[in-house]
């Protein structure tokens, strides 16, 4: 019995430590809309700095102290990442700040490195809570102690600081409904800034506070972000009473599940996710998002097919791209081809996001599941070559038919959420499941047959691949079915009163994407020759949207440029540099700056500016339908 | 628009005719040398692969300054893999398709180890696999193109499990992290230990994600089996916060602990203080060995770097040792002639004189076991033997069976 007490104990120590992160991000995101990638990069400072500061600064004062100043210092850090960074893009389309703090995320990891070096640190163990107390026969931790109690102290201060104060209202207003708060004359710019400090600051102080358990190294960030995302979203968003709810039901499940399982630590907060989300759509605490007001997605221009000199230029395009091997080598061909399949990759996602409106996390699932596929078609069945190509993608196609199905029943970052617990469930699989995957050895020797073996074969494959691909999923962008997705992305309740079953066309584009998915991660198993559960990985789905975003998700193909500009980039870079993650973010961030649309988007944006230049002194009667909002509400 | 397009593609042709003409200079200018290709963890695993650097570099500088291998300067062109197998084999291609390499080395995780051989064994190129430890890469998937350096886990097994023999604890737990390399280790100990122990049980298993562990509950559900023994696997950061959590609890007290790699300097220093009192590990003691030519190197290596090596960068030296010296046996870049030279080559490491076997393509670069204690507020292995690896393989004929056959 007293074990079992101790244990829970335990638990609730851990929950305390996920409760302090997660607060922040959660309040970040009520205010903000901002997917904070980053939230795990300032955890991880927090760290760093606590660890210097508590290394030179003495005696009890010096290390709390020190814990407080780091986070503090941190805090700042935020705000002015908040005033010179995020400030610029709060127009921009949703997500879009994911990938500014995807590329912040990437330069604080190699930074630290820089900074504090590659050896894991050891940080002091914390005055006054040294050592253990006995109870019923046990040692318990004083510290574990102390952090359970912190963490309901935390939600009692912001808790008072919600209900008890002028500035917790208006954050309380603004998450309920922002415009509204803007609208009453409430200076949103700070309102925006100084809950991104305040968010930071719990991050910080999360992170500070683990180096008396932990060891600080520059992995911390990736240890903690997935997690806490996860904890948030159980809770339901912008609920800090649900996002500690949240906390102690994941890290109990934990501390009992290993005593019946000790393997399912590795799945087990996605799993309760998955659960959670189907039973509650909006987590345990949330409530509904409030209809945006504003019309999602593009709506100054309409999408229109291409012109008949776009198409030639799109051909001469291709024939060039086609015409490298005459002038390439061997090596170049080969990234060409990995370049064509992230095309392949992006272009899935960005149908699903741009055109669908539903922003996966875990788009890789069904890449990886594709890959996969052909691997066991190849290496148990041992089908040809062409079969495997053509059959493999299936394997996708069942997947997102499958979790496509539970998924679209929700929408915005719970449908997201719940696709990564998807995609980390059957990640957990490939990894566990050695007999038939084998685990992450993989599976080895999937290399291509006679006929597509060498990079210009292989190149041309994948290359006629991507293009056959893509243009298929735009010419389904302009079908009636393309349609009536926008319809459903536009406005849920109009489309379905004009009789669009709106949940079967979305599960629809869901299975479409998630089929060409797979048939970039066929071909991927045939460039590398073998498959890992890295092919399923958050890395990976993180990747794609990194490209989506990138090439301008309000564009009908962006993610092609955005696939090839971001890909070739890190593979350059990774090449040339060991600090490739430092010029990368470094890139993207700037990127995020020059093009708060994406690429494609912002140079679609000045194109049509120069045109409606052009065309304005003969107002032509197109020019004026051009101009006339598509979905104007 | 299309008047553009045009201009672009002329000019992206130009460009490309012109990196195709640089390349074919540097190909014309680089006649006087060998390269080696190299890809390791860099920007994933920097605490291991910042010593393994600087390892290589000091043996390349040293194989230069002695004239080179066959009348050739040693070139080492080195690639970042950032953890991931993918992105490994895209840098693999690079080096053998664009870099022209004489071979490929490096690697620090199994399943990149892996993934390397396999596109070694599908290209035709000679690979030296320095670091990874899978049971995998020499057996069940070994191929006639990789060799490998360090001792595999089954050895490092098979060292630990000498020990282990000798405890007279009956009940035994484990903690390790949840992948292959985790599981392969508890997998042979558990093999090693039964077969000279049947006499003891074996009670809780605990498997943590690699990276992520929970530590407190961990700890608390080893201790409630009420183990004699325990074996642990995990390293890094994972093994900072299991050995803080059973400190303060109380675990390791009165309790046997027979722990893999955790005296290697790499993951036993940062422990400090923390360093728990008389594990059984393998490991790296850097200042208590007393061979000759570790003498030499670890003299070499403090004189250049004014740091004391880590276990890294015996691998790093010796890899780009051994390359050299294969290169030097075949007397030529012919990858047949490599693999002739390599099986079975005998040369000195800093460890004493090692030997890349014929039947597995494994070395015999042994290991240390020792015990941990602190001296200083820090952690340090006394009682240290050193184990050749010879000494703890199967059988030929049994390794014989291992390997698919060609």
């Amino acid at each position: 019995m007293g074990f079992y007490f101790v244990q829970f104990l335990t638990g609730l120590a851990s929950a305390s430590a996920l409760f302090l992160v997660a607060s922040g991000l959660s309040i970040i995101f009520g205010v903000t809309r901002i997917v904070n990638f980053a939230h795990g990069a300032f955890y991880m400072l927090g760290a760093y700095i606590a660890f210097t500061l508590t290394e030179r600064l003495s005696g009890a004062f010096g290390f709390w102290g020190g814990i407080l100043i780091a986070a503090l210092a941190v805090a700042v850090i935020g705000v002015i990442v908040e005033m010179l960074l995020l400030r610029r893009i709060y127009s921009s389309p949703e997500l879009f700040q994911l990938l500014a703090t995807f590329g912040l995320t990437l330069m604080v990891e190699d930074l630290v490195v820089l900074i504090w070096g590659p050896d894991d640190l050891l940080g002091r163990r914390a005055p006054g809570f040294r050592g253990a107390v006995e109870m019923f026969g046990q040692n318990v931790p004083s510290y574990d102690l102390f952090m359970i109690v912190l963490g309901p102290v935390v939600l009692g201060i912001l808790w008072l600081l919600f209900h008890r104060t002028r500035w917790g209202i208006l954050v309380r207003a603004a998450t309920q409904d922002r415009d509204m708060v803007a609208a009453l004359g409430v200076n949103q710019k700070w309102l925006f800034t100084s809950v991104f400090g305040a968010g930071v600051f719990l991050a910080a102080l999360g992170g500070a506070l683990q180096i008396p358990r932990d060891a600080v190294h520059h992995a911390l960030d990736l240890r903690i972000i997935v997690e806490v995302f996860v904890v948030v979203v159980i809770g339901g968003l912008g609920s800090i009473t649900g996002a500690f709810v949240a906390a102690v039901l994941v890290a109990e499940l934990n501390a009992f599940g290993i005593l019946i399982l000790p393997k399912v630590s590795i799945v087990l907060v996605f799993l309760v996710m998955a659960v959670v989300l189907i039973v509650r759509p909006y987590g345990l605490f949330g409530k509904p998002e409030a209809v945006a007001r504003k019309t999602p997605g593009l709506s100054v221009r309409p999408w229109a097919p291409f012109t008949r000199n776009e198409r030639i230029a799109c051909l001469v395009g291709v024939a060039l791209a086609a015409l490298l091997p005459l002038v390439a080598g061997n090596y170049a061909l080969t990234v060409g081809a990995e370049i064509a399949i992230f095309v392949i990759f992006a272009a899935s996602l960005h149908f699903l996001m741009s055109v669908g409106g539903l922003a996966s996390f875990g788009h890789a699932a069904y890449f990886g599941l594709g890959a996969y596929g052909v691997a066991f078609l190849a290496k148990l069945a041992g089908l040809p070559m062409i079969l495997c190509l053509a059959l493999g993608p299936l394997l996708g196609l069942a997947g997102a038919a499958i979790f496509g199905f539970f998924a679209v029943q929700l929408s915005g970052v719970y449908f997201a959420m719940l696709t990564l617990a998807f995609a980390q469930i059957v990640w957990s699989i490939a990894f566990q499941w050695v007999p038939v995957t084998g685990g992450d050895n993989g599976i080895l020797g999937i290399w291509p047959e006679q006929w597509a073996a060498g990079p210009a074969r292989f190149y041309w494959l994948s290359l006629g691949i991507a293009v056959a691909v893509v243009s298929i999923l735009r010419i389904i962008v302009f079908s009636p079915f393309g349609y009536a997705l926008r319809g459903t992305r536009d406005s849920l309740l109009r489309s379905e009163s004009i009789g669009i079953d709106a949940k079967r066309i979305q599960w629809t584009a869901f299975v479409i994407a998630g089929t060409a998915a797979g048939i970039g991660g066929s071909l991927f198993a045939y460039l590398k020759g073998s498959v890992f559960p890295d092919n399923i990985g958050i890395g990976l789905s993180v990747d794609a949207l990194v490209m989506v975003l990138l090439g301008g998700v309000e564009t009908v193909s962006g993610a092609v440029i955005g696939a090839i500009v971001f890909k070739a980039l890190s593979i350059w870079l990774v090449s040339q540099t060991d600090w490739s993650k430092l010029i990368l973010g470094g890139v993207i961030v700037l990127i995020v700056v020059a093009f708060p649309k994406g690429i494609v988007g912002m140079i679609e944006t000045w194109r049509h500016s120069w045109r409606a230049r052009s065309d304005a002194p003969s107002a032509k009667p197109a020019g004026l339908a051009a101009s006339q909002p598509e979905g104007a509400e | 628009m299309k008047r553009r397009d045009l201009l672009i593609g002329a000019s992206l042709f130009g460009a490309s005719f012109a990196v195709a003409l640089a390349g074919s200079v540097t190909a014309a200018l680089a006649q006087a040398e060998i390269k080696i290709g190299e890809i390791n963890s860099y920007s994933a695993l920097p605490a291991f692969t910042e010593p393994y650097r600087k390892g290589w570099q000091l043996a390349v500088e040293e194989i230069n300054a002695a004239g080179g291998v066959n009348g050739k300067k040693i070139v080492v062109i080195s690639k970042d893999d950032g953890g991931k197998p993918a992105d490994a084999l895209t840098a693999a291609n690079e080096l053998v398709e664009k870099e022209k390499v004489a071979m490929l080395a490096g690697t620090f995780l199994s399943n990149i180890g892996l993934a390397v051989s396999d596109f070694a064994n599908q290209k035709k190129v000679f690979f030296l696999a320095a670091e990874p430890l899978t049971d995998a890469i020499t057996w069940s998937k070994g191929n006639r193109y990789t060799f490998r350096l360090r001792p595999s886990n089954y050895m490092q097994a098979a060292m630990l499990v000498d020990e282990a023999a000798k405890l007279p604890a009956k009940r035994w737990a484990s903690i390790a992290p949840n992948y292959e390399y985790g599981q392969s280790a508890v997998g042979v100990f558990k093999k090693l230990l039964m077969a000279k122990r049947p006499d003891i049980e074996w009670v809780d298993e605990q498997w943590p994600p690699l990276g992520k562990i929970d530590a407190g509950p961990v700890v608390q559900a080893t201790a409630a089996a009420k183990p004699d023994a325990i074996l642990n696997v995990m390293f890094g950061a994972d093994l900072v916060k299991l050995v803080r959590e059973g400190n303060t609890r109380g675990t390791f007290k009165d309790r046997a602990v027979v722990s893999f790699l955790t005296g290697e300097p790499e993951y036993l220093d940062p422990l400090k203080e923390e360093t728990p009192e008389g594990w059984i590990v393998t490991g790296y003691p850097w200042n208590d060995i007393k061979i000759p030519e570790h003498d030499k190197f670890l003299k070499a290596y403090q004189a250049k770097y004014n740091d004391y090596p880590r276990l890294g960068s015996i691998v790093g030296y010796q890899t780009i040792k051994a390359a050299a010296a294969i290169l030097a046996k075949a007397g030529s870049e012919d990858t047949d002639k490599m693999i002739a030279a390599a099986e079975g080559i005998t040369m000195p490491s800093p460890f004493g004189e090692i030997t890349f076997r014929k039947i597995d393509h494994q070395s015999t670069l042994g290991a240390f076991v020792g015990k941990t204690t602190q001296k200083d507020g820090k952690g340090v292995m006394v009682g240290n033997t050193y184990r050749n690896g010879k000494d703890y393989l199967p059988s030929d004929a049994e390794v014989s069976t291992l390997r698919p056959k060609e």
